[in-house]
């Protein structure tokens, strides 16, 4: 935004130093909930990348033609629409994940940073922007809950993607699965201290 | 059956919090609880669109979308329950609407404390969830009715909670990068913890 818009830099500002979740603070809502498991997490930052970079390119073709005053709910329709599409794919190929989505798929609806960057970037950038926009944001997106679901899923259950990854021998010494990693306040605190690290990384730049 | 009427409200507040068990309207609730007047404001207009919505959007469910529910229209197989997300967004934002008309025109104090927070309200993720949930569960009317107004008193309870330590935290001194967001992030999580010691509570 502040810098020209290759396209290059628009892909890369989301994933680091505009990260939507981390700087932005947009789109926690549906993010922590899916961050127990690294197989959901995965998904559901792809539906969230998929749904993000192709509702920002439909919205920044529509954009001339959209009356401003009704703006919001034509966005609305656009995202409903993509959301309906990866919901349903989900449920016909991958029935498991998307019960354990459950709700979560539809609430990529409200998503702040699915509206936020229809509402800041896709109405005023053409469509081949709007469109690597999107993925960079569902891209940083993913990245911060996938990193959550990594450590909640490691430390709390001793497995990446379902696979036990502590070995039996660990156990047996004494250690043990901290089970308040798998509750939701501990996705807050995990949240909470990515968000302290970054700013401690990034300090003075 | 009273007793579960009871339970659902309880569990709804406190165990099953929209937002602290559920991560439902993090974001108006980051960028509101600076300053607890506001949070009471946004805590009611959540409370009466919730208790609005979860029914009305019940409603037209089971008599339009379910498997099924066309059944008065003369097509018993019918299933547009894949319609629902584009149906409640867009009651929701149509409810939202209107009360805020009615609101303007009825009572203009409560329209200067309400109005400026409904808009934002239609975007809050949860109200969508509630509705969603509702029709996870299988909740019958009245159930749905007591749930959508429990979950908005628990994330009105949430939100004033946090804005009330927002304020305490301004005289705090933490590191550096913890202050503001990370800090409220990480208090959210103490807090949530709990209200998860309320779980398991049965009537």
């Amino acid at each position: 935004m502040k810098k020209k818009n290759s396209a290059l830099a628009v892909f890369l500002q989301p994933i680091w130093s505009e990260n939507p979740i981390n700087i932005q603070m947009l789109g926690i809502c549906s993010a922590l909930a899916v961050t127990v498991q690294l197989k959901t997490a995965f998904v559901m930052a792809l539906s969230m990348t998929f749904v993000l970079s192709c509702s920002s390119f439909i919205i920044s073709l529509l954009r001339k033609q959209i009356p401003k005053n009704i703006r919001i709910i034509v966005e609305l329709s656009v995202i409903s629409t993509f959301v309906i599409l990866t919901d349903e794919f989900l449920r016909a190929f991958l029935y498991d994940i998307s019960k354990q989505l459950s709700v979560f798929v539809g609430l990529i609806i409200t998503n702040c940073i699915v509206m936020g960057r229809a509402e800041s970037f896709a109405l005023s950038n053409p469509p081949h922007l709007s469109f690597i926009d999107g993925l960079g944001n569902g891209a940083g997106y993913g990245s911060v809950l996938i990193l959550v679901a990594f450590l909640r899923e490691l430390l709390g259950a001793g497995k990446l993607f379902g696979i036990q990854v502590v070995p039996d021998f660990v156990y047996s010494s004494g250690y043990e699965n901290s089970g308040f990693m798998l509750l939701a306040p501990a996705a807050f605190i995990i949240i909470g201290m990515l968000v302290w690290l970054q700013k401690v990384l990034t300090k003075g730049k | 059956m009273p007793g579960d009427l009871i339970s659902i409200f309880l569990n709804s507040v406190f165990a099953g919090n929209i937002l602290l068990a559920y991560f439902l309207g993090m974001c108006s609730f980051v960028a509101v609880s600076k300053n607890i007047n506001t949070a009471i404001g946004l805590g009611f207009a959540v409370i009466f669109v919730l208790s609005v919505t979860t029914p009305l959007n019940w409603l037209i469910y089971h008599y339009l979308l379910a498997p099924g529910a066309l059944l008065w229209l003369g097509f018993p197989n019918l299933d547009l329950s894949f319609l629902k997300f584009i149906m409640f967004i867009a009651v929701i934002a149509a409810m939202v609407q209107a009360i805020e008309m009615v609101i303007d025109r009825f009572s203009a104090a409560l329209y200067a404390g309400l109005g400026v927070f409904l808009p934002l309200i239609a975007v809050n993720c949860a109200i969508l969830g509630v509705s969603l949930f509702m029709v996870e569960r299988n909740y019958t009317f009245l159930e749905s009715l007591i749930y959508g107004f429990g979950s908005g008193l628990g994330w009105m309870m949430a939100i004033i909670s946090m804005a009330a330590i927002r304020i305490k935290l301004k005289y705090a001194n933490p590191p550096y990068g913890l202050e503001g967001y990370g800090l409220t992030m990480i208090v959210t999580g103490l807090m949530a913890m709990a209200f998860m010691l309320f779980s398991g509570m049965t009537v």
